[in-house]
């Protein structure tokens, strides 16, 4: 009990410890939260009215971006499938990080899903015994019930972890694998409900497919670990913490893969649409050449396309993969490019036209955009804090050692294992 | 219930612009100066104002799922909420929780072939129901107007020839009968314009209808008598029924409903036409404060032509079942198998 009271304390001590650029991108993300109260206050006091939702398209930036981060959250499995299932040590070495990735990232799929509720007030009906729970009926029941438990999963592995290193002593692995190998299916599940909340809706046929859940995997494990890439690069340049180039190099692979076989699903999506368009291909017309002059999404869909093809092809290029200068640009480019094809690209037009064949657009209010930039920031703070504390644990920074004053040497040896020769 | 004499009763005159058609407050405002005492003409309802109020919406928030309320607590929340509506519309509002009648299933049909497109229905509707008015209108029933077939000469010669000159299909054709195609907003001088027909919908209220499954605290549901309601004061707002109902037919209230005290209708029933709140869903449910009582819905009331038929699908008498047995009935997407009890048909 008291090495968990000196963790907390030496992780929390530990958070005050940063260089200008720390500060001056907590500092940054904070200016957005700043809005993003405003936003939550005028969206809470006068009600949803000031967004540009509809009964037409009532689902939209909100619903877009959490779709999109439980995809993020799920990429963190990149990190630890490779770590665990194939005993990769560079990941494995880093596993924890990915962990803390998929933490932040749940918590803005939780912000955004609050935004998304016209009673927030009333979430407590959900909570069985007080409440009632649809459960199994509902698939968003479903769906809290997988997010919440990924964010258990995460958050009992990942300090667990942390912990066991702070204080020196080794894992447990009768606890510790379990939660590793059942957090990797549960990354999997968490994903695959998220398409399942829109596929098995038939009123809305551009949902209403078999495939979506694969699609949503492939695009999560193109997005997850670019985003895990360009965190990796930031942090090998930023810190002391080395993270090996064999790391970069699996991620990178797997992100080239999984955005083929994303664009390869779209394509045949858009054959099995296109050779006889019924009335249910309507929205994906929509989406790609626009209606009678109703063309909003369509620059978003090419957009997204030649980011999601360009990206591909030059990921297929050996040097380019290992250019690790580029490669975050690149990454950047496909994260983009899944996070317009998850809300512009499927979740807008999901519902154009409406079930009676009615277009009307949707534009985004400046509260929208202002609740959603500031769920990112937090969601970047958490991250921030998150990684900030694994890594002085994993340098050896934090320890418990360092914390009873003990001869630093000792610390040393846990620095061993995670760092490797400075560049 | 005592409640269930509805029709005649408690009726409040509002044809003036008497005290008791002063907001609760403008009510306390005014009365901050004089003896309050001597203005209470719905004194009764308005005591303690706003901390009547906020007890009142407090009490609310903590009520259950109203499926699931005991009797008592029914009674309870009825009288908190024609306490809080009587003040806030200055009349004396009554909430109904009349339930289904046993051996009653309500069904609808429209005469697709007598609608000349005039919309009183959806008027009448929004009147009986107390939907949301001015620039947050919500109407519950929404009339497609459907073009009439109609094939030009013309366009024989704009076939899609191929390569050998042999047509692989043809251009000759209109849009007509594609409900997807229908438009409601239309606003001539008169109905029935001379190139259309008419196609009104509302909700189906589907045996199987796709809004109650994915609805994750059950707040809307089928209530026995097959009409599909929704606990408003339950609805979280996740708006997972909007997404999952084929027929367009759910609304939600994106700001606090406008309803000016002159338009609201004080006979309200709990699961029917009781003035909504902010951020949760509404729909049509078949006027049940009326049809609980032997009423017609509004909408059947006030049709011109006839159109519209209601009644009991369980009664070989009724009118809708001798539409059944009678006419050619058919039933909007019935592909998707949610089972409307809704049917159009044609003589």
């Amino acid at each position: 009990m008291k090495n968990i009271v000196s963790f907390c304390i030496d992780y929390v001590l530990y958070l005050w410890k940063g260089g200008i650029k720390y500060w001056a991108w907590l500092g940054f993300l904070w200016i957005f939260v700043l809005f993003w109260a405003y936003g939550n206050y005028l969206q809470l006091s006068e009600g949803m009215i000031v967004t540009g939702l509809t009964d037409q398209v009532s689902w939209g930036l909100y619903l877009a971006n959490f779709v999109f981060l439980v995809g993020v959250a799920a990429g963190a499995v990149t990190v630890v499938f490779p770590a665990y299932v194939y005993k990769h040590q560079a990941l494995h070495d880093v596993t924890v990080l990915g962990e803390m990735l998929a933490i932040a990232a749940v918590v803005m799929c939780m912000l955004f899903v609050l935004n998304h509720m016209g009673r927030p007030d009333r979430l407590w009906h959900m909570v069985p015994i007080i409440g009632i729970y649809n459960f199994p009926g509902s698939m968003l029941g479903w769906d809290v019930i997988v997010l919440i438990g990924y964010l258990l999963l995460n958050v009992v592995g990942g300090f667990y972890y942390l912990y066991k290193k702070y204080t020196g002593e080794p894992l447990n692995n009768n606890i510790y694998l379990p939660i590793i190998y059942v957090a990797i299916v549960w990354a999997l599940s968490i994903h695959t409900v998220t398409a399942f909340l829109i596929s098995t809706m038939p009123a809305r046929p551009m949902w209403h497919v078999g495939m979506m859940p694969i699609r949503f995997i492939t695009t999560a494990f193109a997005a997850g670990p670019a985003l895990i890439i360009i965190v990796f690069s930031i942090i090998r340049n930023n810190t002391k913490l080395w993270i090996k180039d064999e790391a970069i190099n699996l991620l990178s692979q797997i992100v080239v893969w999984c955005l083929g076989i994303a664009l390869f699903l779209t394509l045949s999506e858009v054959v099995t649409e296109f050779y006889h368009p019924t009335e249910h291909s309507l929205g994906l017309q929509y989406l790609m050449f626009g209606h009678n002059g109703l063309t909003k999404l369509v620059p978003w869909f090419w957009a997204s396309m030649i980011g999601m093809v360009g990206a591909f092809v030059l990921l297929l290029i050996p040097w380019v993969r290992k250019d690790y200068h580029l490669l975050p640009w690149v990454c950047g480019v496909a994260f983009i490019a899944i996070w317009i094809e998850k809300g512009m690209g499927l979740m807008i037009p999901g519902s154009i036209p409406t079930p009676i064949g009615e277009y009307v657009e949707y534009s985004p209010s400046w509260v929208e955009i202002f609740n959603s930039l500031g769920n990112w920031a937090i969601g970047f703070i958490v991250l921030t804090i998150l990684l900030k504390g694994a890594i002085g644990i994993l340098l050896g920074e934090v320890s418990l050692s360092n914390h009873s004053k003990q001869a630093s040497d000792t610390a040393a040896d846990d620095v061993k294992k995670v760092r490797y020769a400075d560049a | 219930m005592a409640n269930s004499t509805i029709p005649l009763r408690n009726i409040t005159s509002t044809g003036g612009t008497d005290t008791t058609s002063m907001t609760r407050r403008s009510f306390v405002k005014n009365t901050s100066g004089v003896s309050a005492a001597s203005l209470l003409g719905t004194a009764a309802l308005m005591t303690n104002s706003d901390e009547a109020q906020a007890n009142t919406e407090w009490a609310e928030w903590f009520q259950g799922n109203y499926r699931l309320m005991s009797d008592d607590e029914k009674q309870e929340a009825v009288v908190r909420l024609e306490r809080r509506y009587s003040s806030e519309y200055g009349k004396k509002v009554s909430v109904d929780t009349k339930p289904a009648e046993e051996g009653v299933l309500f069904g609808y049909a429209l005469n697709i072939q007598k609608c000349i497109g005039c919309r009183r229905c959806a008027k009448a509707c929004v009147e009986e129901n107390n939907q949301s008015r001015g620039d947050q209108e919500i109407e519950w029933i929404r009339v497609l107007k459907m073009e009439k077939g109609g094939f030009d000469e013309t366009k024989m010669g704009e076939g899609y020839p191929d390569g050998y000159g042999i047509e692989i299909g043809g251009n000759a054709y209109s849009a007509a009968g594609v409900v997807g195609e229908g438009e409601h907003y239309y606003d001539p001088k008169l109905v029935p314009e001379e190139d259309f027909f008419y196609m009104p919908i509302a909700c189906m209220q589907c045996e199987k209808p796709p809004c109650v499954k994915v609805c994750p605290v059950r707040t809307t549901y089928r209530e026995p008598d097959g009409i599909v309601v929704v606990d408003y004061n339950w609805c979280i707002g996740c708006r997972m029924c909007i997404g999952a109902c084929p027929y367009w037919a759910r609304r939600f209230n994106w700001g606090e409903p406008k309803l000016a005290k002159e338009d609201m209708n004080p006979e309200t029933h709990y699961l029917g036409n009781r003035p909504r709140m902010k951020g949760v869903v509404e729909k049509c449910t078949f006027c049940l404060q009326r049809t609980r009582n032997g009423r017609y819905p509004a909408c059947v009331e006030v049709c011109p032509v006839g159109a519209r038929k209601f009644g009991n699908l369980l009664d070989p008498e009724s009118e809708v079942r001798r539409v059944l047995a009678n006419k050619r009935v058919f039933r909007m997407k019935a592909d998707l198998n949610t089972y409307p009890k809704f049917f159009y048909y044609i003589d």
